[in-house]
């Protein structure tokens, strides 16, 4: 391994400036006589807007201009758009609304945006806005998927009738329901997958900053992807050129999906900045954050699963309700389709699937991704089901899921449910685990406990997951309204110093090491002669930023096919001013030599002699050392793995503590094991906290109860145990890095093993069925007999 | 937040003259309840009156039979204090179960005890230690003192001075936090005092109050077990996300048997 190299647990570059305080968020960013954006949001979940009255709000000292969703019309301010189309089983588009960054006729959840005031500072800003006097006939209104579907329930949208966006399927029907008439047992489980809000610890944050001198627009913003903002604001809403705008994500402090979205704001303060040629700054305080950034999960799901005698996995048939919100977010519509139901076979070799999902408008936040987006909820559900058939047949569930592996020799294997994953080993990492868990003298463990007065439990899952998301088009195919390549340029400088810049986006990640660590690898140059940049469209040609853990399967391998372009030119520049043939070059730890003999250069006096070019084959080759990637995977990555959770029940309360937590992943090859520890850690606390803690709570009239960390539980560091983690390595077989991604699998397979070892705690206390967040009083009423 | 004016007098008799001279004028202590309320806008004091620049109202003393902490003292303070530790060590680990650290830096027993949240700790080792409330005008003994939500016995501008705590006999403070804030689910303070057993409640209802059924039966029996089968009655208790009243009238059972069980240990 070289030293700093692929596979290195190299300290993270970027904290540094993070932990003294150096970073440059959005908010850290002021412009030159900038204003101060101040939304006024809806207060109720459904109503009219009568009259926006503005008056007295503009006519405060140091207000500087009012605008409403009916000035935003009248300068054809188109609206937001939904970046991925799903058809209904008959051939119908989903109903897709219209969705203006300020309402003018109707408002749909609390805290949709109604009218923005620009003042000189933040607090006139604010007092302004309470004067804006907004006259609304309050409607009806469907705070949840109960209520949506109800009959005669009010509706979101008048064209979406039942409240229903779409009703998709995907799988073989008859072929299923032919894998249930010939089952010998049928295991059914009704599932809620708890709603949550995501909560990065950097509210949102936008600075809209036009320069009339160059009719030309930059937007400062706090997003995972500013290239397909550019895209979906420039193109749909605000109509501006990608020449004449620029979109630069800073440093941006966490997202886990809720920062991919475009949002209203985004296309307020630029649009307004124009209007008032002055750069508009919005930064989102916390409880803003609660009440609009997109929310995620919100499934309910009804699952059967048709066994043999023996258990093996016949047929599953799954129906989901998923709530998308009052309006269409960027990824909304695939997050419970394309990214949920196609995970449905898991690791299993179950012939016959079929999966259908309504998606149903609601009277709040539009929902989308977070972290995992979809494939938690499958992996959730199937084995919450899976476990309780362990039960139902009095098979061990470790067996259980033995007996029905995709097992090695298998792959490529077709799923029923479109995918083709291309490898893995799932029993090497459950038997990893296992050991790793010390999944043998569990019972001893659980005596100790016993003799404390607690109950113990273990619970397992084996999860799959589809990352790197995907060929773009597959995901045209399947919807998508984009290309989901990624993009990597290898700026090499003339002393030998190397920029990167990449499409993918860091915002936490820590890209800004392993990017390097590929460049090192690659070129043999120092470390800290590596500088990565991302997140600015102003700098970096393109890119489709990170998401659906991305970033190193795409992003990775565009830098990859870039630094490969460099050593190839790298060789011929050699070659040259070795005098020998460029077949002969070897290129290794930074020398370039010819083979057998003690001649060589260094690549820094390569890439002087590139661009100062005096003796160089100008004839044959361009100066300069520069390249660039476009890369578009062939498939999906299928990272997975096993997690082994055992937990503490206080017999008294109901409190469920997670007292150990083994997570045994195949994330395929390994650039830097620290930061791959790291995103396990988080995603499986976040697992955890959807899991036991966390839940998103509206009141039947679209109030949203849980909006300040008072009332919404995440989850905290004496929540979790110190986390066991090991790898198991199959590469990945169709990108040269043999990675898989590793961003989100924590949260998609840490909520089940929590929930299954809780319920193995309570098997002396008949409870089946247990929904998240396994709260203290769910959890003791479920003891009570009254789950 | 709306504009105010802050004034920071150096004496009670300035403290007191702003607060007259002001109708909307608060008292500002720790600002750990105080200043949030007022960056969401739900409060919008025309003055502030900072209490921390006035002499004597961040002591803790000793007198023999009773402690007296100052109302300006942090919770931090109390949880580390030799003081308080060796005459009532389960008002120590109260104060230490606080929040988080940096609330337990700000916020102070003056404003716990004045704005009696009733998911706050403090009340409950008020009353169940039949503490007396120090105003600058008056004393308050503890049964005299919680009202109801947010509601005391203090009248407009009467400033908390300090809380004097008679040692008891034997004490000690269970606690169910808020997963969420920490705050108290249910807390529940037994204490045996001169007066007798005591057992308050924070947290289940709209203030603290004492759960007499099982005073008496620890009078007559001081065990765990003397409290089975005394039904806590939730008709009157809290119900909201966190949790049931149902579930709050379970846990003030458990918590009242853990804190005899820890007295008895
Ligand atoms: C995140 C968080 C978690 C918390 N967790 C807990 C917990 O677990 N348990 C708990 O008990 N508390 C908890 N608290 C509350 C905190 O500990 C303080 O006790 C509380 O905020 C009040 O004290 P303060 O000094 O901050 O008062 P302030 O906020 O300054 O004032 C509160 C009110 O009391 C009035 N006041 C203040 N001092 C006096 C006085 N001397 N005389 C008369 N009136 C006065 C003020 O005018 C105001 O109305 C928490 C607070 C936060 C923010």
């Amino acid at each position: 391994m070289t030293e700093n190299g692929f596979g290195a647990a190299v300290r993270r570059k970027e904290d540094h400036r993070f932990i003294t305080g150096l970073g440059q968020f959005v908010d850290d960013i002021n412009r030159p006589h900038q204003l101060y954006a101040q939304i006024i949001r809806s207060p109720i979940a459904h109503g009219k807007i009568n009259k926006v009255d503005v008056d007295a709000a503009i006519a405060m000292s140091g207000v500087v201009a009012v605008f409403t969703g009916a000035d935003m019309a009248a300068d054809g301010v188109g609206g937001i758009p939904c970046g991925w189309g799903i058809t209904s089983k008959d051939g119908s588009p989903m109903v897709e609304p219209g969705h203006p960054p300020l309402a003018a006729e109707c408002v749909r959840y609390v805290g949709d945006q109604v009218a923005v005031v620009l003042a000189e500072t933040r607090a006139i800003a604010r007092d302004a806005a309470e004067l804006v006097d907004v006259d609304y006939a309050e409607l009806p209104s469907v705070a949840n998927l109960e209520s949506a579907s109800a009959d005669g329930a009010p509706l979101v949208w008048d064209d979406a009738k039942g409240n229903i966006c779409f009703d998709w399927e995907i799988g073989d029907k008859s072929a299923t329901d032919a894998a249930f008439a010939g089952a010998d047992q049928v295991v059914t489980i009704d599932i809620v997958n708890n709603r949550l809000i995501a909560n990065a610890i950097e509210p949102r944050a936008a600075i809209g900053d036009y320069d009339a001198g160059k009719d030309e627009y930059t937007l400062y913003t706090t997003s995972q992807n500013p290239h397909v903002i550019r895209m979906l604001m420039g193109a749909f809403v605000l109509s501006i050129p990608e020449h004449k705008l620029r979109v630069i994500a800073p440093d941006v402090g966490g997202g886990f999906g809720s920062k991919i979205c475009h949002y209203a704001e985004e296309a307020i303060v630029t649009w307004a900045s124009r209007k008032v040629n002055r750069p508009v700054k919005w930064t989102a305080d916390r409880s803003e954050s609660f009440i609009s950034d997109a929310h995620g999960r919100d499934h309910v799901s009804h699952a059967e699963l048709a066994m043999s005698k023996d258990g093996d996995f016949l047929g599953l048939r799954v129906s989901t309700r998923a709530n998308l919100g009052a309006y269409l977010s960027t990824f909304g519509p695939a997050v419970p389709t394309i990214l949920y139901a196609t995970l449905l076979a898991g690791s299993y070799k179950t012939p016959a699937i079929h999966a259908e999902v309504k998606a149903m408008f609601t009277h709040t936040v539009p929902v989308d991704s977070y972290r995992g987006a979809g494939r938690p909820e499958a992996s959730y559900l199937l084995e919450r089901l899976v476990d309780k058939a362990a039960k139902q047949t009095g098979i061990d569930p470790i067996e259980l899921r033995r007996r029905n592996f995709i097992q090695p020799e298998d792959f490529p294997y077709q799923t029923p449910v479109a995918l083709e994953y291309d490898t893995g080993d799932y029993d090497a990492a459950v038997v990893k685990a296992i050991e790793l868990a010390d999944y043998a003298n569990f019972d001893q463990r659980r005596e100790e406990s016993a003799a404390r007065g607690k109950l113990r439990g273990v619970g397992i899952s084996t999860y799959i997951e589809a990352c790197g998301i995907a060929p773009s088009n597959v995901a045209g195919a399947l919807g998508a309204r984009a290309g989901l390549y990624e993009v990597g340029t290898v700026r090499v400088n003339p002393t030998g110093s190397v920029t990167v810049l990449t499409g993918s986006h860091s915002h936490g990640q820590g890209h800004e090491t392993t990017f390097a660590q590929l460049v090192v690898e690659a070129l043999g140059v120092d470390f800290d002669n590596v500088d990565i940049v991302h997140g600015d469209t102003g700098k970096v040609p393109f890119g489709m930023g990170t998401y659906g853990s991305r970033s190193a399967a795409v992003g990775g391998v565009a830098l990859m096919n870039a630094l490969e372009k460099i050593r190839t030119k790298a060789k011929k520049i050699a070659a040259h001013l070795l005098e020998a043939s460029e077949d002969d070059i070897e290129f290794k730890d930074g020398q370039l030599s010819v083979a057998g003999t003690d001649r060589s250069v260094a690549f820094g006096d390569v890439a002087m002699a590139a661009y100062v070019p005096h003796n160089y084959p100008l004839e044959t080759l361009e100066p300069g050392l520069e390249e660039t990637a476009f890369y578009d995977p062939k498939n999906f990555t299928f990272p997975a793995g096993c997690h082994i959770c055992e937990v503490e029940v206080d017999p008294d309360t109901g409190v469920v503590q997670v007292v150990r937590f083994t997570a045994g992943d195949d994330f395929g090859r390994i650039i830097n094991p620290m930061i791959v520890d790291g995103q396990v850690h988080g995603g499986v606390t976040q697992g955890i906290g959807q899991a036991l803690y966390e839940q998103c709570v509206y009141d039947d009239s679209g109030q949203l109860l849980t909006g300040s960390m008072m009332d919404y539980c995440l989850p905290k560091a004496d929540n979790v145990p110190n986390f066991a983690v090991t790898t198991n390595v199959t590469p990945c077989t169709h990108n040269v890095l043999g990675v898989k991604g590793c961003g989100e699998a924590g949260a998609i397979g840490s909520p089940s093993a929590v929930i299954n070892a809780v319920l193995n705690a309570l098997s002396d206390y008949n409870v089946d069925d247990l929904q998240m967040p396994a709260t203290s009083e769910r959890v003791w009423q479920a003891m009570q007999g009254n789950g | 937040m709306y504009e105010f004016n802050y004034h920071r007098p150096t004496s009670l008799d300035e403290a007191r003259k702003i607060l007259g001279d002001n109708d909307e004028a608060k008292l500002l202590a720790g600002g750990m309840t105080l200043l949030p309320t007022m960056k969401m806008r739900l409060a919008s004091p025309s003055d502030l009156v900072d209490l921390s620049n006035i002499e004597g109202l961040a002591d803790i003393s000793d007198s023999g039979d009773a402690i007296e902490i100052g109302a300006m003292v942090c919770h931090a303070e109390v949880a580390a204090s030799d003081v308080v530790r060796a005459a009532i060590p389960a008002l120590s680990d109260l104060a230490d179960s606080i929040g988080d650290a940096q609330v337990r830096n700000r916020g102070t027993i003056g404003g716990s005890v004045a704005n009696s949240d009733p998911a706050a700790d403090y009340p409950a080792a008020v009353l169940g230690l039949n503490a007396v409330v120090k105003t600058d005008r008056r004393e308050i003994s503890a049964d005299d003192y919680f009202k109801a939500l947010f509601e005391t016995a203090l009248e407009p501008g009467e400033i908390v001075i300090s809380v004097r705590f008679a040692k008891p006999e034997r004490a000690a403070y269970s606690k169910f936090p808020n997963p969420a804030s920490r705050y108290a689910v249910v807390g529940v303070m037994v204490a045996e005092t001169a007066e007798g057993i005591r057992v308050a409640v924070t947290g289940a209802a709209a203030c603290a109050y004492r759960v007499t059924a099982m005073e008496d039966a620890l009078s007559k029996d001081f065990s765990a077990g003397a409290l089975e089968g005394i039904a806590v009655d939730a008709a009157d208790l809290l119900s909201d996300l966190h949790a049931s009243a149902e579930y709050r009238a379970h846990l003030v059972g458990v918590m009242a048997r853990r804190a005899v069980r820890q007295l008895i240990a």
